[in-house]
């Protein structure tokens, strides 16, 4: 398991260098060994997920971090235990969850034909990673009069957010539909006693999980749409050139 | 639908206006809206800083009770401390030996804290011990083993001096050395929160008086006792039991300190992420600004205006009575997200793809009205979507979308005046730029082909060399500087020494400031609660304070008024010297005499507050020792209870020493650090520079720096010799040859600037008709040579530019992906395919040129050229000749022409003359080697043969002419320049021609980049092998006068004396450098980023990356009037240049190093 780990995240590194040289490179006809590393289909695949993996496991650390309820010493003991505060399968879940989101977005896209078009660049996605920690805050932080409230807030929000930068009906299905299973996972999880929850409102789960899960799931969705946005193009090139 | 579309109409009309508004009036409407600015942000004055100080309450009391008005009243727990604070004073004999002197203050103590801990409670209930009124602690935390030994475990939570000594008494006495038990607790290095010194002491550690220098004579500790519930007994007692004489100790009231909850590292990493999120969205954003003239301008004014946005928003809001509670730092990011960038990139794009020969205003009034619908749009959908979250009704979400609300607003606001007059003045600053696009519109547009003539509205008086072509630089090897001394001018041109030096100076400063050896934050403290409001110094009883300002530590309201007479850095050790102020006679400084005999001790409001001068981590420090955290938690400091013993002491010094210590420490780090500086930066900026720069010579103020590497680096090589002004310079690299008015030539070594042949001779009269003894010694031998060659000439293909593709040599791939300089090369390899059956010919001309080789000296030589050791000259009569330039023997002459030869070129073995009549002639040059040669010539093949053939004085050289182009062009040819197999020539006809000599063949992908400037200014980049243009630039207002390419940018100089360089792929003018009138005619490029210029008597140096100039060298002494009119530059990085009647042979030896 570690050895694949690091292995993705290396690989994660690389990806990344590749990606920002990309944009820069389109204009020049020369080709390099990025650029076909790039428009090979199972590399840049790779080179994605792995990336997709590496966004997933960050985000569910930091936003964990979030959710920790605090008892703040003034010295905190250990930064990096709390950094590790949950349990060690969550990060990876996270990130492989994140990964196949990623890329099943774009896949949708092109089984139903022209890929996303709109707010198609990265500081739109910026943005939108932003909002999603965002919600994700507000659920932690905000003190709300009871978890109706909650749950309701951050379900507008949550639209909202598609609303703000995805805006496809795929998107929404898709983002409805694994939050859904995202949840009855969770549910299942409980059930089984592997985790719980401090204060648990709706059938041992927390009620605002899905709006999250769904808010996720578009953040995601819009970042793997990106980053199959630079295959896109160099293929598009191709044919151009061709 | 028709009342959106008139809506629409609406919008779009206004937002025209607003444009045309905006753009005509820039600067008032910029001031304007910075006035609103700051009129919105005024009330943010009147909010507290933003910070995690503990919050102060004072509530008066006999008895205790909580601040009932705490918004978040979080008390439930126990936490209330009581501290009490004592304080030993002992007044001495000097006798004593200063050990001991702590010894009976110190040993009190012990007594007292028997007292206490004997101290039974009793009220109705019963009786109760201390046990169960103090704070029971358990366990140190774990990892602070070594404090086990002082502080107090399992047990009441009671500090004081006597745990360095377990709170034994016998311990205590058995301790030979009392000042060094104490000391060996102290932490190593640079303490920033409470020492353990100051925590048992209960006073910051100065202000103890138990070190080795005692000047104050007085002892001061605490007992420190934590409880967690009110107790009045043990107070009353102990008051009973040490009445203090002198006390003006108010003691009725108490403070409670309400503490925040801290950040740990752990919250910081989900702020530290938002705020990487929020960079990373700026960044992409302000990417994509583009077609501006500065980006990073509009980028800062993109982001001054969201962030000046929320501020107005949170202004706003405070002026309507609305404090932000949330958190400011945590909200930030999401409130910059939410109000966002989009709308500024939206307008600057609209903007900028407007037409552009609009005028500003309408530029900006039609890429606002383009735009207008959908931000409009925008803006209602966000704000309803805020709306909607406003109708949460979660207080804190409320708050967020009324901020939000606001921001959006405001920031609408700032985009259509702020950021709109911002975009105008961009965009006018570009249109001033280029503000000659206009006015040569239809000239700047000649049809690369040979077209009919446009004609000219004012056609300019012919210059001698109006158009330069260039193609590239003879010379482009790695030529730069030496590493050091790159090192040093980075050093230097950065400053990078003195921002050193700075910052260092800085951190010094603040370190003393932190250290704080001098009470300047306390004194600094006290001003700040003078002014305001909070410091209420008189009153018996403070009143609360609601607004819950924080106060940090130090913040002493009552004590430092009077006491701190001035604002001075160095140490003032009197100044909180506790319980011996005679009064106000003694504020001022006071230097080393002994104070009076026995000063009285009196307890004034300044020990009340002495607890204020610890750290404001002491309280906390002291509680996470065990592991119990202050966070919302209260603390309450009951009233001090002074207890005085009398003893002796004596003086301390340390204060002063520690001052003067750091004083000197800083002095040396500067000294120290400005010679490091001297040494490392041998630039003289200022008044050095001028001594030896162009600024001493008055006239010519060249340079903008002022400063230029040290003078002996480079120095001229005058080469003297002619008579007359020099017209023609050529050069090959090892040879030179100069031609001045007279008509004389000469060829100097061009390494060592030594004169090897003068033509004719110096001996040799001008009108002397046969007085050439190279010529008759070099006749006699030719005829016989020469008369009996079959005459092969039509084997000679000599149709260089009909060669149809098809005859093209395939060459091997390695040459593929060679520049252009080895298709040149290429060139003259395969010369010999054709030719190797020639080389042994001489054609018919060549003979009866050989026989009537007199030179011609009446006609003036109009263009001169070298190469291998063959001079080429082109008089004015049309004749060509050839001349050895070793021995100074004519080998050859052609007359075909009639008309002047303008220019010449080598190439290879051809050379191309252009006429002044328009025809451009191709001679061929025929070396016939004596017969023994010729065998070793032709045999090796081509790859032997030297790009540029050297002629042994034996060979016979014959100069043909092989075709002649008659109507080139229908003007005079002024350039002509030769490289990769081509000719192109320039002429006043307002063409440029190119010839292909050879069939060179050049990689497809590669593209041969020409650069032409013309009359009108222009400059044009052409693809050579399309003959599409590239780019099209205006940069010069008068004519382009030189042009020189590297392999990034083309420089072009003008009759503006403006140096412009361009970037060569994109067309884009990186910067210019404006001489002054008579500099930079001519231009010449030594490495990639080293470009020299002639001025008046001197060359400038300039660096290319940054357009510095490096240095300007003097020709000469006297002869400020002439101008360097011709610049070469040398393969072995020397530059030749023309100087009246003078060379001037220039090295930059530096780039020479760097060669070798």
């Amino acid at each position: 398991m570690s050895l694949t780990l690091t292995a993705m995240s290396n690989s994660a590194g690389t990806g990344g260098q590749q990606e920002w040289s990309g944009p820069g490179q389109t204009p020049g006809p020369s080709r390099g060994p990025y650029i076909s590393v790039i428009t090979n289909r199972t590399t840049n695949l790779l080179i994605r997920g792995a990336m997709l993996f590496s966004v997933g496991v960050f985000l569910s650390l930091v936003l964990n971090l979030l959710q920790v309820q605090r008892n703040v010493t003034l010295f905190p003991p250990d930064v990096i235990s709390s950094i590790f505060s949950s349990a060690w399968w969550v990060p990876p879940c996270c990130g492989t969850a994140s990964a196949g989101i990623g890329l099943l977005y774009p896949f949708i896209d092109r089984r139903l034909g022209e890929p996303h078009k709109f707010k198609r660049e990265w500081s739109s996605v910026m943005r939108c990673v932003a909002v999603f920690v965002g919600i994700n805050h507000a659920s932690a932080k905000v003190d709300f009069a009871n978890n109706v409230q909650l749950s309701l807030t951050l379900a507008a929000l949550s639209i909202g957010l598609w609303w703000t930068f995805d805006r496809s009906r795929s998107g929404f299905g898709l983002g409805v539909s694994i939050a859904l299973l995202a949840t009855l996972a969770t549910q299942v999880l409980v059930y089984n006693g592997v985790f719980q929850y401090t204060s648990p409102d709706f059938l041992y789960i927390r009620s605002w999980l899905p709006c999250i899960f769904f808010a996720g799931v578009i953040t995601m969705g819009n970042i793997g749409r990106q980053l199959a946005l630079y295959e896109y193009k160099f293929i598009q090139e191709k044919t151009h050139q061709d | 639908m028709t009342l959106r579309e008139r809506l629409r109409e609406k919008i779009s009309a206004a937002f025209y206006r607003h444009g045309l508004l905006c753009a005509s009036y820039p600067v008032p409407i910029i001031l304007f809206t910075s006035a609103s600015i700051l009129t919105c942000c005024y009330p943010l004055l009147r909010l507290p800083l933003p910070g995690t100080g503990p919050v102060e309450f004072t509530t008066g009391g006999r008895d205790y009770s909580v601040p009932s008005h705490e918004p978040q009243g979080d008390l439930g727990e126990r936490p209330d401390w009581q501290v009490l604070v004592k304080a030993a004073v002992s007044p001495w004999d000097s006798s004593l030996v200063p050990v001991d002197v702590f010894r009976s203050p110190l040993s009190r103590a012990f007594s007292l804290l028997e007292e206490i801990r004997n101290h039974v409670h009793s009220d109705g209930s019963g009786v109760r011990s201390l046990e169960s009124l103090c704070l029971q602690v358990t366990d140190l935390f774990p990892g602070l083993r070594r404090m086990q030994s002082v502080l107090p475990e399992h047990g009441c939570l009671l500090v004081s001096p006597g745990n360095y000594w377990q709170n034994q008494q016998e311990l205590f006495d058995s301790d030979p050395d009392l000042l060094k038990t104490i000391q060996k607790h102290e932490p190593k290095g640079l303490s920033t929160s409470a020492t353990l010194r100051d925590l048992l002491f209960g006073v910051p550690g100065k202000y103890t008086g138990v070190s080795h220098y005692n000047r104050k004579r007085v002892v001061t500790y605490t007992i420190t006792i934590v409880l967690s519930t009110y107790d009045a007994s043990l107070r009353s007692r102990l008051k009973q039991l040490h009445p203090s004489a002198n006390c003006s100790l108010r003691d009725d009231h108490m403070v409670h300190v309400h503490f925040k909850e801290e950040i740990g590292i752990a919250e910081l990493i989900p702020l530290v992420t938002t705020y990487i999120i929020l960079f990373a969205y700026i960044y992409f954003s302000t990417r994509k600004i583009d077609m501006v003239k500065s980006k990073w301008g509009l980028a800062l004014a993109a982001v001054v205006t969201v962030l000046s946005s929320l501020l107005m928003s949170v202004g706003l809001c405070t002026l309507f009575g609305l404090t932000p509670t949330l958190n400011g730092g945590e909200i930030f990011p999401y409130l910059v997200v939410v109000i966002g960038l989009e709308n500024v990139l939206v307008l600057t794009k609209s903007v900028v793809s407007t037409p552009v020969d609009l005028e500003v205003k309408l530029r900006i009034a039609q890429g606002l009205s383009n735009e207008s619908w959908s931000i409009m749009k925008n803006m209602a959908t966000e704000l309803c979507i805020i709306l909607i979250g406003y109708f949460t009704l979660v207080p804190a979400i409320q708050e967020f979308c009324l901020f939000a609300v606001v921001g959006l607003v405001s920031d609408f606001f700032l985009q259509m005046f702020f950021f709109t007059t911002v975009l105008s003045i961009d965009i006018r600053r570009m249109e001033l730029a280029d503000l000659n696009r206009r006015l040569p519109a239809e000239a700047g547009l000649p049809p690369p082909k040979p077209g009919p003539l446009r004609p000219r509205e004012a056609p300019p008086p012919p210059r001698p060399s109006p158009h330069t072509i260039t193609l590239q630089t003879p010379a482009f090897r790695n030529l730069r500087l030496p590493k050091r001394l790159r090192v040093v001018y980075f050093l230097a041109r950065t400053r990078l020494a003195q921002r050193i030096i700075m910052v260092g100076t800085v951190i010094w400063i603040g370190i003393l400031v932190y250290t704080d050896p001098a009470g300047i934050r306390t004194y600094l403290a006290a001003q700040v609660s003078e002014q305001s409001p909070l410091g209420d110094p008189g009153g018996g009883a403070l009143p609360p304070h609601l607004g819950g300002a924080p106060v940090f530590r130090g913040v002493d309201p009552t004590s430092t008024l009077s006491i701190h007479p001035a604002p001075d850095p160095t140490p003032l050790p009197d100044n909180h010297s506790q319980g011996h102020h005679d009064g106000a006679g003694r504020a001022g400084p006071l230097p080393q005499p002994p104070p009076p005999a026995v000063p009285q001790i009196t307890w004034g409001p300044e020990d009340q507050e002495g607890w204020r001068r610890l750290s404001f981590r002491h309280w906390p420090s002291l509680f996470s020792y065990y592991n119990i955290t202050l966070a919302k938690r209260y603390i309450s400091i009951l009233p001090v209870i002074p207890v005085t013993v009398s003893a002796d002491l004596q003086t301390d010094l340390t204060l002063y020493k520690v001052a003067a210590l750091g004083l000197a420490a800083g002095v040396l780090l500067v000294l120290l650090l400005f010679c490091l500086y001297r040494v490392l930066c041998p630039r003289n900026y200022g008044q050095n520079g001028v001594s030896h720069g162009r600024r001493r010579r008055g006239e010519l103020p060249c340079d903008d720096y002022g400063y230029s590497p040290p003078v002996s680096e480079i120095s001229p090589l005058l080469l003297r010799g002619h008579s007359m002004d020099i017209e023609c310079l050529a050069s090959d690299g090892m040879l030179l040859a100069s031609c001045c008015l007279a008509g004389q030539i000469r060829v100097w070594d061009a390494q060592t600037g030594d004169c090897l042949t003068v033509i004719p001779r110096q001996g040799d009269g001008l009108s002397e008709e046969d007085g050439f003894p190279l010529r008759r010694r070099s006749a006699p031998s030719r005829p016989t040579l020469f008369t009996d060659q079959p005459d092969l000439t039509p084997l000679i293909d000599t149709n260089f530019a009909s060669q149809p593709p098809s005859h093209l040599c395939t060459p091997p791939p390695s040459h593929l992906c060679t520049p252009p300089r080895d298709g040149f090369d290429f060139g003259g390899l395969r010369r010999p395919s054709g030719g190797d059956a020639s080389a042994s010919l001489t054609p018919e001309r060549g003979s009866a040129a050989g026989t009537q080789a007199t030179a011609d000296w009446e006609s003036s030589v109009w263009a001169l050229e070298l190469r291998g050791n063959l001079i080429a000259a082109g008089r004015s009569s049309g004749k060509l000749e050839l001349w050895d330039a070793v021995e100074g023997s004519l080998r050859c002459v052609n007359e075909d022409g009639g008309s002047g030869i303008t220019a010449l070129a080598f190439l290879n073995n051809r050379i191309v003359a252009a006429r002044l009549n328009g025809s451009l002639d191709f001679f061929t040059v025929e070396i016939n080697k004596p017969l023994g040669l010729l065998q070793y010539r032709g045999a090796p093949g081509r790859g032997t043969m030297p790009p540029s053939p050297c002629y042994s004085s034996e060979d016979v050289i014959s100069c043909q002419l092989t075709r002649s182009v008659q109507c080139a062009h229908q003007k005079p040819i002024t350039v002509l320049r030769a490289a990769a197999g081509r000719v192109v020539t320039g002429s006043q006809d307002h063409t440029v021609r190119i010839y292909r000599l050879e069939d060179s063949v050049v990689h497809p992908k590669k593209t041969m980049v020409l650069a032409s400037g013309g009359q009108d200014g222009a400059i044009c980049l052409w693809d050579v092998l399309t003959g599409s243009r590239v780019s099209h630039v205006y940069g010069h207002r008068g004519d382009v006068t030189s042009l020189v390419c590297t392999t990034s940018c083309v420089i072009s100089s003008g009759l503006d004396d403006l140096i412009c360089i361009w970037d060569r792929s994109t067309g884009i003018k990186l910067y210019s450098i404006q001489q002054e009138a008579g500099c930079g005619a001519s231009l010449g490029v030594i490495s990639e980023s080293l470009l020299v210029t002639g001025g008046q008597g001197c060359v400038s140096f300039w660096d290319l990356n940054f357009g510095d100039l490096l240095q300007t060298v003097y020709l000469g002494q006297s002869s400020d009037g002439q101008g360097v009119r011709q610049l070469l530059v040398l393969d072995n990085a020397a530059i030749i240049c023309d100087f009246g009647s003078e060379l001037s042979l220039v090295y930059v030896p530096s780039v020479l190093e760097k060669l070798d």
